[in-house]
């Protein structure tokens, strides 16, 4: 790990590997890239909240190209956007206080099962 | 209705704002809960995300926590695979398309467990001096 910060040929390989990977997830499933991108910046070397904070600035306008396209083949219903995204708003604002409250390891096993769960209902 | 999707957004909201990563709850809080299609529960979920994503980064590049160096050869491979998965996506069923998702959601699921587990592990570790053999 002496290395960390130096562009090798075999992290560069990496990382456009990765990178598709995450531009998949984001334009064929709509979500789930940021949960590529972490382990990767992490990899890379970076710290934990660089990581988050980074790998924010790469899905966003992946984001944005991805919710256009999907604009344009009429998959945005607004009927329920406005009310999803005041929610979302208000949950990421109240997340952020929550996370400071409680300790995060027992979130991660709870959100994992979640997700596990969620998986399992959706292949059935 | 409409408060349902007011709540799985928020629910999603706070799974994003506690880095958890709120798309990957949101997407299957609306399919199997509210009976979204799945291509529109996707489309709500990236849509959702570009608002949250921006206020996030402000705040982010203030704290001076964004590694710009790391993004270039990531940003371009992943955008340009986004792209077009985005334009072909519309050729999956929806049924087939939550399947696959589901199964990346295992994938997700199964990765979360084992790095809590590595966490909890060494937490322990660091506690109690105990040398644990993995």
């Amino acid at each position: 790990m002496e290395k960390q910060r130096n562009f090798d040929f075999g992290k560069i390989i990496l990382f456009i590997l990765g990178g598709i990977f995450i531009g998949v997830a984001n334009g064929l499933f709509g979500g789930g890239g940021g949960m590529l991108c972490v382990p990767l910046l992490l990899f890379a070397g970076l710290q934990n909240k660089k990581a988050q904070a980074t790998a924010i600035l790469l899905m966003t306008p992946i984001s944005i190209a991805s919710v256009a396209i999907y604009y344009s083949n009429g998959f945005i219903d607004w009927n329920i956007a406005w009310y999803v995204m005041a929610g979302s708003i208000l949950g990421g604002l109240l997340g952020a206080f929550i996370l400071k409250k409680f300790s995060n390891i027992t979130l991660q096993y709870i959100f994992a099962i979640l997700v596990l769960v969620a998986g399992i209902r959706m292949i059935i | 209705m409409w408060y349902w999707f007011l709540i799985a957004g928020l629910f999603g909201g706070i799974c994003g704002g506690m880095g958890l990563g709120g798309g990957t709850l949101l997407i299957p809080i609306l399919t199997i809960l509210l009976s979204v299609d799945q291509h529109l529960a996707q489309g709500l979920n990236l849509l959702v995300f570009v608002p949250t994503g921006i206020v996030a980064l402000i705040i982010h590049a203030k704290n001076k926590l964004l590694d710009y160096k790391m993004c270039l050869f990531v940003a371009i491979p992943a955008l340009a695979s986004a792209i077009i998965c985005s334009i072909y996506v519309k050729d999956i069923k929806g049924e087939l398309l939550g399947k696959i998702f589901g199964g990346f959601l295992i994938m997700i699921a199964v990765y979360e467990l084992i790095v809590a587990i590595k966490t909890s592990v060494e937490k322990h570790k660091s506690k109690n001096e105990y040398k644990f053999i993995i």
